[in-house]
């Protein structure tokens, strides 16, 4: 924990690693709970108590119920996991992308149209800097 | 006795899976893709393999953060396609070999490869879009099948180098079987693509070209290729091409690259398709 790692450097990613996953154990078991059809009537009934099923933190706890995406990805969140309850939401993996990089739907999907996010500029922290 | 004649790698992105079950195809977006599939459909019609030996990861579908093997061998004699949150795909059932499965899983740990045994698995989108493209839309598919789950979602994936070894380990095997098998081997996943945070989105192309270059003719080369590269470089999903290792490491150091297809994007992948046949 805390130790420097390789890929900190690479902007705007967080590397789902064994700190991460030991992290965010509960809040990545919840999302996936939502993959089967009954999870997702429970969860829509009372959200809350449905979520308390799953010891996470506060932090965690508010980020999954308030759709803060990125936020969800800091606190441990897997994007296999969060994308199963952006699923639930009606949010498809494309749209999710609009949302975390903060283009939204249109711009993000122009964006894969020609060519996607080029890796030039897109490598380390230090390119991001005066962005 | 059993054969491996020929590899597959293909991308094996969801999105993909939903075009062909709603009959979207051939549209504007997707008809490019499915039509660069065209070919390999046919080139699968005189292939013919009697088994498809399919390296694929689960997407926290039959895996979900409780229990992470790094590679679990499916000994099933059938996966049934699993529910990913939207009910489970209307595409036949998967039929597996477990007389095969069995004697893979013996020889690879005698081998040094200490896999997972999986006598019972529900599998996802990244074992059944790989079998739509390159058969369409069948009653059956034509073949059975053995998985490979490899975990990529937890970083650190296995090495590509490791990868690369398992595919000899895995070719031993099958060539020591004694049933007259003709083997196809899937190598699925990939390409560059990132679906996470503000770095959503990125796409290397030029470095998925060298990727495929250093594949078919550098693999010794292609499999040092290290992690902090796939993730840079690739994304951080872009690092399931590891996988493709273990497909190259079954097939002969010689192949003939007999049909290569890219095209960015399938929302937010590159797809990379290539199929390689044994040469002496
Ligand atoms: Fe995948």
């Amino acid at each position: 924990m805390g130790q420097q790692k390789l890929y900190d450097d690479i902007p705007g990613t967080i590397v789902f690693d064994s700190d991460q996953a030991a992290k965010g154990y509960q809040l990545n078991q919840f999302c996936i709970s939502l993959r089967l059809a009954p999870n997702r009537e429970a969860f829509k009934e009372n959200p809350e108590s449905y979520i308390d099923q799953f010891p996470m933190t506060p932090e965690q706890r508010e980020a999954a119920l308030n759709q803060q995406w990125n936020r969800l990805l800091e606190l441990g969140g897997n994007i296999y996991y969060t994308s199963k309850l952006a699923a639930y939401h009606g949010i498809n993996f494309q749209e999710l992308a609009g949302l975390m990089t903060g283009k939204g739907s249109t711009a993000y999907r122009e964006m894969m149209v020609a060519g996607g996010r080029p890796i030039d500029g897109n490598r380390y922290k230090s390119e991001w800097e005066d962005k | 006795m059993a054969h491996i004649s020929s590899g597959v790698a293909c991308s094996h992105v969801p999105a993909l899976g939903v075009a062909s079950d709603t009959g979207i195809s051939g549209d504007d977006y997707y008809g490019p893709i499915f039509k660069g599939f065209e070919f390999s459909k046919q080139w699968m019609e005189q292939e013919k393999p009697d088994l498809i030996f399919l390296v694929y990861n689960d997407h926290c579908t039959a895996f979900d953060a409780r229990i992470i093997p790094t590679f679990a061998l499916g000994c099933a004699s059938e996966y049934a396609p699993a529910d990913e949150g939207w009910g489970p795909r209307p595409v036949p059932v998967v039929k597996g070999h477990p007389e095969l499965s069995a004697h893979i899983a013996q020889s690879l740990v005698l081998d040094s490869f200490d896999i997972t045994i999986m006598n019972e698995m529900e599998v996802d989108h990244g074992l059944t879009v790989p079998l739509t493209m390159m058969f369409g839309q069948p009653d059956q598919w034509p073949c059975p099948v053995v998985p490979l789950a490899v975990n990529v979602v937890q970083y650190p994936a296995p090495l590509g180098s490791r990868c690369y070894a398992l595919g000899k380990a895995i070719r031993k095997a099958i060539e020591s079987y004694p049933e007259d098998l003709k083997v196809c081997v899937f190598g699925t996943g990939g390409m560059s693509h990132q679906l996470q945070h503000e770095r959503a989105g990125l796409i290397n192309s030029a470095w998925d070209e060298r990727f495929m270059n250093l594949l078919v003719n550098d693999p010794d080369q292609g499999s040092m290729i290290e992690h902090i590269e796939y993730l840079r470089e690739a994304g951080s999903e872009g690092i399931e091409l590891v996988m493709w290792y273990v497909m190259r490491g079954a097939l002969n150091r010689n192949v003939e690259e007999i049909h290569r297809f890219y095209h960015v994007p399938a929302s937010n992948t590159a797809v990379g398709h290539m199929i390689l046949e044994n040469r002496p």
